[in-house]
């Protein structure tokens, strides 16, 4: 009987986690799918043929043909689709670049603190992504805008004569990008080198190597599971960014996150969004694959 | 100490922290801005927090968000613990890698297709848009990351506590309440913890599953700011600040506190024997 019970438990333990995430993440992409292969109309839901098990065999059959790829037609034949998925995949890996290029002093600096001060420095990093994204990536227009706080900041010190235009150009973005994204960074960064053994950087320095060297070919090989990993935490979510280039990209700034949401709440065309969306699960697919297998990778050699 | 720690790391750490904290700490003084322009300082004055407990939209939008926020982040953190517990426990079992997949895939995934994947579920089961689908969509994306952060406790656990637990006649039920989970309390707590401000703070998801009467307040402080600055949004944003604060330090504090005693106790024990 408890046999019988604990089996019970080990199976409701995986069950319902699982047909959880079955049904509310892993059917909805099926419906995204079909969607996209249908045409839009003025009806709700705005789009047909719906086909289901209901028709009968020959009435699915029926609705199957009517299916099309036209929306994916669409997409590469407008310009527009195919600028906004370069441009993101464009502006997301200048920003993966940068937020590496700002986050990796920050982690270095954090592992070689005294070992008293690493936890707090952590929680300083791990602060402010408790607090809101959108509150986040709102303060920054404040500071942008051209008569915000950096340009008084800077007209103040006489660096510039007339206001820099920042905000609504892809400068923004990036600072936005950089800014929000920047913990995911830092983090595992923080964790491959705070792990490393410096006494390699001392002996490498012992035997003459000049230390930018030293940084080149021992720390930074060394900590490259941190960069992929903080990379991979940047760029995949930034590819899809929505808030970032709407609030501070202005409306030329063309992103595929961005484009969805106006096909999706503006143009009301539910079929062409459905394939905006799958196409862009393509397009992340292999770089999620990717950095799971590296995880799982990592996982095992420490477990 | 300093010596190795020099003076380009101590640089780079004040300039990183600079960059992360000033325009949250700019955005806190502007709401205390007698003036309506946001960024021309006009005097201290804290008639922005007056206008926004007065300003009716607001304040049912946050009420909305308080009880999304703890009804999701208490079932993701039930839901996100069992997906941990199995993901560690059951090495083998059919279709472990799409659920491993699907613990991780959401982390990384876009909110527009998750929120737009989730949309057209509903319309397909036809079910009303509303409170409960914010719900169950913030569940089922947070309910990952408690996943990710109790499954990281997990995998250092002494399974062996455990295994002494079941051998002394514990039921797995038992053992998992009484030895497992009151060690991995803390990551527990900061699941709920992480599932909670993921809840408060999305904007994408929420407004694609949204219905009518459930405005969440990021979709209201995004409607607002999308017609520009005001003082009163950044009196909001200092009180979800505030809050958010004050629980994620609390919870440091507490969580520094149980060490010290669990380490005095140890102690103790290793004294007396």
């Amino acid at each position: 009987m408890r046999r019988l019970l604990s089996s019970i438990g080990s199976r409701l333990v995986i069950a319902v986690p699982y047909l959880w995430l079955l049904f509310f993440f892993l059917v909805p992409f099926f419906i995204v799918f079909k969607i996209s292969l249908s045409q839009p109309t003025i009806a709700m839901p705005p789009y047909q043929p719906v086909f289901g098990l209901e028709d009968g065999l020959s009435g699915l059959f029926g609705k199957l043909r009517q299916l099309s790829f036209d929306n994916y037609l669409w997409l590469l034949q407008d310009a527009l689709y195919v600028n906004a998925y370069v441009s993101s995949v464009v502006i997301a890996a200048v920003s993966t670049l940068l937020t590496l290029l700002v986050g990796y002093p920050i982690a270095y600096g954090m592992a070689r603190a005294p070992e008293r001060l690493r936890p707090l420095l952590l929680m300083m990093v791990i602060l402010p992504f408790w607090t809101s994204f959108l509150i986040r990536v709102y303060a920054w227009i404040g500071i942008l805008k051209p008569e915000g706080l950096l340009n008084q900041f800077l007209l103040f010190l006489g660096v510039i004569d007339e206001p820099l235009i920042i905000l609504n150009t892809t400068k923004a973005v990036y600072i936005g990008i950089v800014y929000s994204y920047l913990p995911f960074m830092v983090l595992p960064l923080y964790a491959t080198l705070e792990k490393m053994d410096h006494s390699l950087i001392e002996a490498a320095q012992d035997l003459g190597c000049p230390p930018l060297a030293a940084f080149w070919k021992i720390t930074f090989p060394l900590s490259f599971p941190g960069v992929v990993a903080g990379c991979m935490l940047v760029f995949i979510p930034a590819v899809g960014e929505f808030v970032i280039p709407d609030l501070l990209g202005g409306s030329r700034t063309l992103m595929i996150g961005r484009t969805l949401w106006n096909e999706f709440f503006s143009n009301r065309d539910w079929p062409v969004s459905s394939a905006v969306a799958i196409v862009l699960l393509l397009i992340l697919v292999l770089p999620i694959v990717y950095f799971q297998r590296a995880q799982a990778r990592a996982r095992e050699r420490e477990g | 100490m300093a010596g190795t720690w020099g003076r380009f790391n101590i640089a780079s750490l004040v300039l990183g922290f600079a960059f992360l904290y000033l325009p949250i700490v700019l955005l806190i003084i502007y709401s205390f801005n007698e003036s309506r322009l946001v960024t021309v300082w006009a005097g201290f004055s804290t008639r922005w927090y007056v206008a926004m407990l007065g300003n009716r939209g607001l304040m049912d939008a946050a009420w909305v968000t308080a009880r999304v926020a703890f009804l999701s982040a208490t079932v993701a953190t039930v839901l996100g613990t069992m997906a941990a517990v199995a993901l560690t426990r059951y090495t083998r079992f059919r279709g472990r890698l799409l659920f491993s997949g699907m613990v991780f895939a959401p982390l990384v995934m876009p909110e527009v297709i998750t929120g737009l994947s989730l949309l057209l579920l509903f319309v397909a089961i036809n079910f009303d848009r509303g409170f409960a689908t914010v719900t169950i969509a913030h569940i089922t994306f947070s309910m990952c990351f408690v996943a990710v952060v109790v499954q990281s406790r997990l995998i250092t656990f002494d399974r062996s506590l455990e295994e002494a637990a079941l051998d002394l006649g514990a039921t797995p039920v038992k053992a998992f309440f009484q030895v497992t989970l009151p060690v991995i309390l803390p990551s527990v707590v900061a699941g709920w913890m992480l599932a909670f401000t993921l809840s408060l703070d999305d904007l994408v998801i929420a407004s694609f599953t949204s219905g009518p009467g459930a405005t969440t307040l990021p979709m209201k402080i995004y409607s607002q700011v999308r017609l520009g600055v005001t003082p009163e949004i950044n009196a909001v944003c200092t009180v979800l600040i505030a809050i958010v604060t004050v629980g994620v330090i609390a919870a440091a504090l507490v969580n520094k506190r149980r060490e010290v005693l669990r380490r005095r106790e140890d102690m103790a024990l290793v004294a007396s024997a």
